[in-house]
């Protein structure tokens, strides 16, 4: 809804997602250059920049990965433009060379990068702390605890980046991200400042030699936050426990206050609930608690927390993943002679899990635990009844990847061998579920799968000899999986690789990539062609489209055949990137065809096929299609052994 | 604001299958309330959620505070579903006693109980279980009548619609008008607007029944 975030209007209050309100602070802070990779949850905030930005006078770019998108920032940084660079954590672990690197040359023009964190991995493999990377990059780092702070933060943070002339990193998380909230606009700049000529003396150079300044820049940052807006203190003067949080964790502990006062004073009037109520003089949790939430992580503000922890009787961290502030927090405690003070946080005897994400109830007990009270709902729920099962992930119906893993899965026993499948990252990911028969076995970061079926590939010498595929998607491949292919080439691997070209950044939401011939912008772009840049590296190359699956099966099965490496390109676009175009077309079962469980087919189409829209009629005892969900791929049809499903142009109907 | 009296803050679980309309519905809501005065936030739980995973969305209605984005166990004032075991998966854990749930009763069915491996239960036992968990439960058909005007997409909105129908929730139809005149061009407007009025009515016409 990028339409909100370009509105003049100071003042007026919108809903708008955590990502909207990162776009509206770009604007804002008045950005020349942004650049990202997909990823989720950040992905939204570059597509709408994207859209955004002719309009706006600045550029935007989908870059081929999270390096160049960094380092193109970089670049831009140093004719003083004002450049946002945007990935999720997972990128932000690929481009740890070039972040080091940035922080010991520092910036010229203002360059934030956000951060998009996952906790729980909703929508990730996996949870890492990104925090992490700013102590050892040793640059700044904020944490938006609110939808409105995610707006704010982000001028605020190209202000601070001049002032050090330091990169600015802001983490933020799934819950800000993909969260709305009414959010106050702020002053959209009349026009975006004027670059500077990069002088025959400037320098931009990430050498040891600024190791030194690089920490008084540290050191500045530090005193900046002592007084930062970001940081603020809710709760009494002398708080029994002071709970120091950051990012979402304000808002719940908040909450927290509300429930547990609700539910103590109930309990009080019916005399019996909290275990020691001498753990408290009255039943008002809010005259014991104190809540500081810290918006600047790193360098944290260590005078700031000092004096609040010297005031307090005990200490509780709440923030999500790693115990990260409570390490911080900790260490400046430590730091101080004859103080002490008890801390509460994560860990297998902490108060708060050591894994996945906060929500209210989690902070709600741990609040109580650390009072010492007992935070029992009131009303016990009824016992579950009726049978709900588990609603795995599954591809989209008519998606080419069910083709692809149907295809390579058949090809593969055909072989009378045990094969290696290695995965890689995108909807194919699934593949190792039950959507694709469980078939990928390694699953690593973006470009592991090629790399080792490498190692795997080599290893013939040692009496190795499994069939070894590798699959790469066509954005994962421009992304990750060049200097694999390079590799694997120059040293002749025994393997197969099998590139899924569906025309989109398909898992995060269709964003272009290079073989696309389109830009973020929306400008038209000579695509690169995934074929010939394989077959520029050398490699023996072969396209087919995976919809012919018994084609499919044979062009794999002589390929596992072959030694040394062939690539294989599966192409069809992603089914619901481009769905208008295939709604044209109306699958249905002649039931007089279908012979139900008659056939021996074993009901192929609902229970082994598994697409979405191929069901099981239990009334008519036949196969039948969910026109609701059904895509019009009409793959199935080819499938049906009694030929009974059947196909036609919608418009004849 | 509204005249309507409603707690404070009113805590409302939308959820389904992913690809059912399910962030756009809570958006509007949301979206709506802002435009009325009110703080509203939303949490969106969608994953990898075009894969055909469950989702949910939590809307939290306030007239002053602004709330986390997650709403706590058994705190949910409203639960509309968009799938019926979705709908029972979610009230297991936010429903209470006094939790008023909409739900659409057309099953889409999960991968385990297409290759049969799992059983999806019975719309009686769904309900039956509902109706142990909240205080009230309304079945609104919203995809068969997104179907009867031959947009099968709009069964969210249809939702919304029933939604807006009932005296918990201070918005009215014309308020969706405003934020969708906003959001759609004028063809998907006219049809997500015809939509709407189906769903409100149905949702009428049960309050009606039940009185």
């Amino acid at each position: 809804m990028e339409w909100m975030t370009t509105l003049d209007s100071p003042g007026k209050v919108f809903l708008l997602q955590g990502n909207e309100a990162i776009v509206r602070g770009a604007l804002e802070a008045g950005i020349h250059f942004a650049a990202a990779y997909p990823g989720s949850p950040s992905s939204e905030i570059l597509t709408m920049l994207g859209r955004i930005a002719d309009k706006r006078g600045f550029y935007a770019e989908w870059s081929t990965n999270e390096t160049c998108a960094l380092e193109a920032c970089m670049g831009a940084s140093f004719a003083h433009a004002r450049s946002l660079c945007i990935m999720k954590q997972n990128g932000l672990m690929t481009v740890g060379d070039a972040l080091h690197t940035c922080g010991l040359s520092g910036v010229k023009g203002g360059l934030v990068l956000v951060v998009a964190d996952d906790p729980s991995a909703h929508s990730s493999t996996n949870e890492f702390d990104s925090r992490n990377m700013a102590v050892s990059a040793n640059i700044p780092m904020l944490e938006p605890s609110t939808i409105q702070d995610a707006k704010d933060m982000i001028p605020y943070a190209f202000e601070l980046s001049e002032q050090l002339q330091q990169i600015v990193m802001i983490r933020t998380v799934t819950r800000i991200n993909h969260g709305r909230s009414n959010v106050v606009l702020g002053e959209l700049p009349k026009s975006l400042r004027p670059l500077k000529a990069i002088g025959e003396w400037d320098r931009f150079v990430g050498i040891n030699w600024f190791h030194e300044s690089q920490w008084e820049k540290m050191d500045q940052a530090g005193e900046i936050f002592e007084k930062s807006p970001f940081n603020t203190y809710e709760g009494p003067e002398k708080p029994a426990l002071l709970i120091i949080t950051s990012g979402t964790g304000r808002l719940y502990s908040r909450e927290a206050l509300d429930t547990l006062e609700e539910g103590m004073s109930v309990e009080v009037f019916r005399n019996h609930w909290f275990h020691s109520r001498e753990a408290l003089d009255t039943p008002e949790v809010r005259n014991k608690i104190g809540i500081l939430s810290i918006g600047t992580s790193w360098p944290l503000p260590e005078r700031l927390v000092l004096g609040h922890a010297k005031k307090a009787g005990k200490i509780l961290v709440v923030e999500e993943v790693d115990p990260f502030l409570e390490r911080g927090v900790a260490a400046i405690l430590g730091k101080e002679k004859d103080f002490s003070v008890e801390i509460l946080g994560k860990g297998k005897n902490g108060v708060l899990p050591r894994v996945f994400e906060l929500d209210p109830d989690r902070v709600r007990n741990a609040i109580a635990k650390a009072l010492g009270v007992d935070a029992k709902d009131e009303v016990p729920a009824p016992a579950p009844a009726a049978g709900v099962t588990a609603r795995e992930l599954t591809f989209c119906a008519g998606c080419p990847h069910r083709a692809t893993f149907f295809i390579v899965k058949q090809a593969l026993e055909l072989t009378e061998t045990q094969g290696v499948v290695m995965g890689d990252i995108g909807c194919y990911t699934l593949g190792a579920q039950r959507a694709g028969h469980y078939l990928i076995s390694f699953l690593g970061c973006m470009g592991a799968g090629i790399n080792a079926a490498e190692g795997l590939g080599q290893l013939n010498r040692f009496g190795f000899d499994q069939p070894v595929v590798a699959f790469s998607g066509d954005s994962t491949f421009f992304h990750s999986c060049l200097p694999g292919l390079v590799n694997a080439r120059y040293h002749n691997a025994n393997m197969l690789f099998v590139i899924l070209d569906n025309s989109a950044t398909a898992m995060t939401g269709f964003q272009p990539h290079p073989g696309i011939g389109r830009t973020a912008m929306g400008h038209p772009a000579e695509p690169v062609s995934i074929q010939k840049v394989v077959e520029a590296i050398g490699c023996p190359v072969t396209t087919a489209d995976p919809y012919d699956v018994e084609g499919g099966i044979r062009l794999v099965y002589d390929l596992l055949k072959q030694p040394g490496l062939k690539v294989l390109i599966f192409q069809q676009p992603c089914v619901t990137a481009h769905i208008r175009t295939i709604e044209k077309t109306k699958i249905w079962v002649d039931p007089e065809l279908c012979r139900g469980d008659a056939c021996g087919c074993g009901r192929f189409c609902s229970r082994i096929w598994g697409c979405p829209a191929n069901i099981w009629d239990d009334a008519n005892k036949r196969a039948a299609i969910d026109e609701v969900v059904c895509a019009g791929c009409g793959v199935c049809v080819s499938l049906c052994p009694a030929g009974a499903i059947k196909m036609v142009e919608k418009e004849a109907v | 604001m509204s005249e309507k009296v409603i707690p404070d803050p009113l805590n409302i679980i939308i959820c389904g299958v992913g690809g059912q309309g399910n962030i756009v519905a809570s958006e509007l809501l949301a979206s709506a309330l802002v435009e009325k005065g009110f703080r509203a936030t939303v949490g969106e739980t969608y994953g990898a959620s075009q894969r055909g995973g469950s989702v949910m969305s939590h809307v939290r209605i306030s007239k002053t505070l602004e709330y986390g984005v997650l709403i706590p166990q058994h705190k949910a004032h409203l639960i509309v579903g968009f799938e019926p075991m979705e709908t029972l998966r979610i009230a297991r854990d936010y429903a209470n006693k006094e939790t008023t749930t909409i739900f659409d009763p057309r099953p889409n069915y999960p991968l385990g109980v297409l290759i049969g491996e799992a059983a999806y239960p019975s719309l009686q036992e769904v309900e039956d279980e509902l109706c142990d968990r909240c205080g009230f439960v309304w079945k609104i058909p919203a995809t068969d009548l997104a179907l009867s005007t031959g947009n099968f997409r709009a069964a969210n909105i249809a939702l919304m619609g029933a939604l807006t129908a009932l005296p918990q929730v201070p918005v009215e139809a014309a308020d969706y008008d405003r934020v969708m005149a906003q959001r759609f061009p004028e063809k998907v407007l006219a049809q997500n607007q015809e939509v709407f009025v189906l769903g409100y009515e149905a949702m009428r016409e049960l309050l009606e029944m039940n009185r």
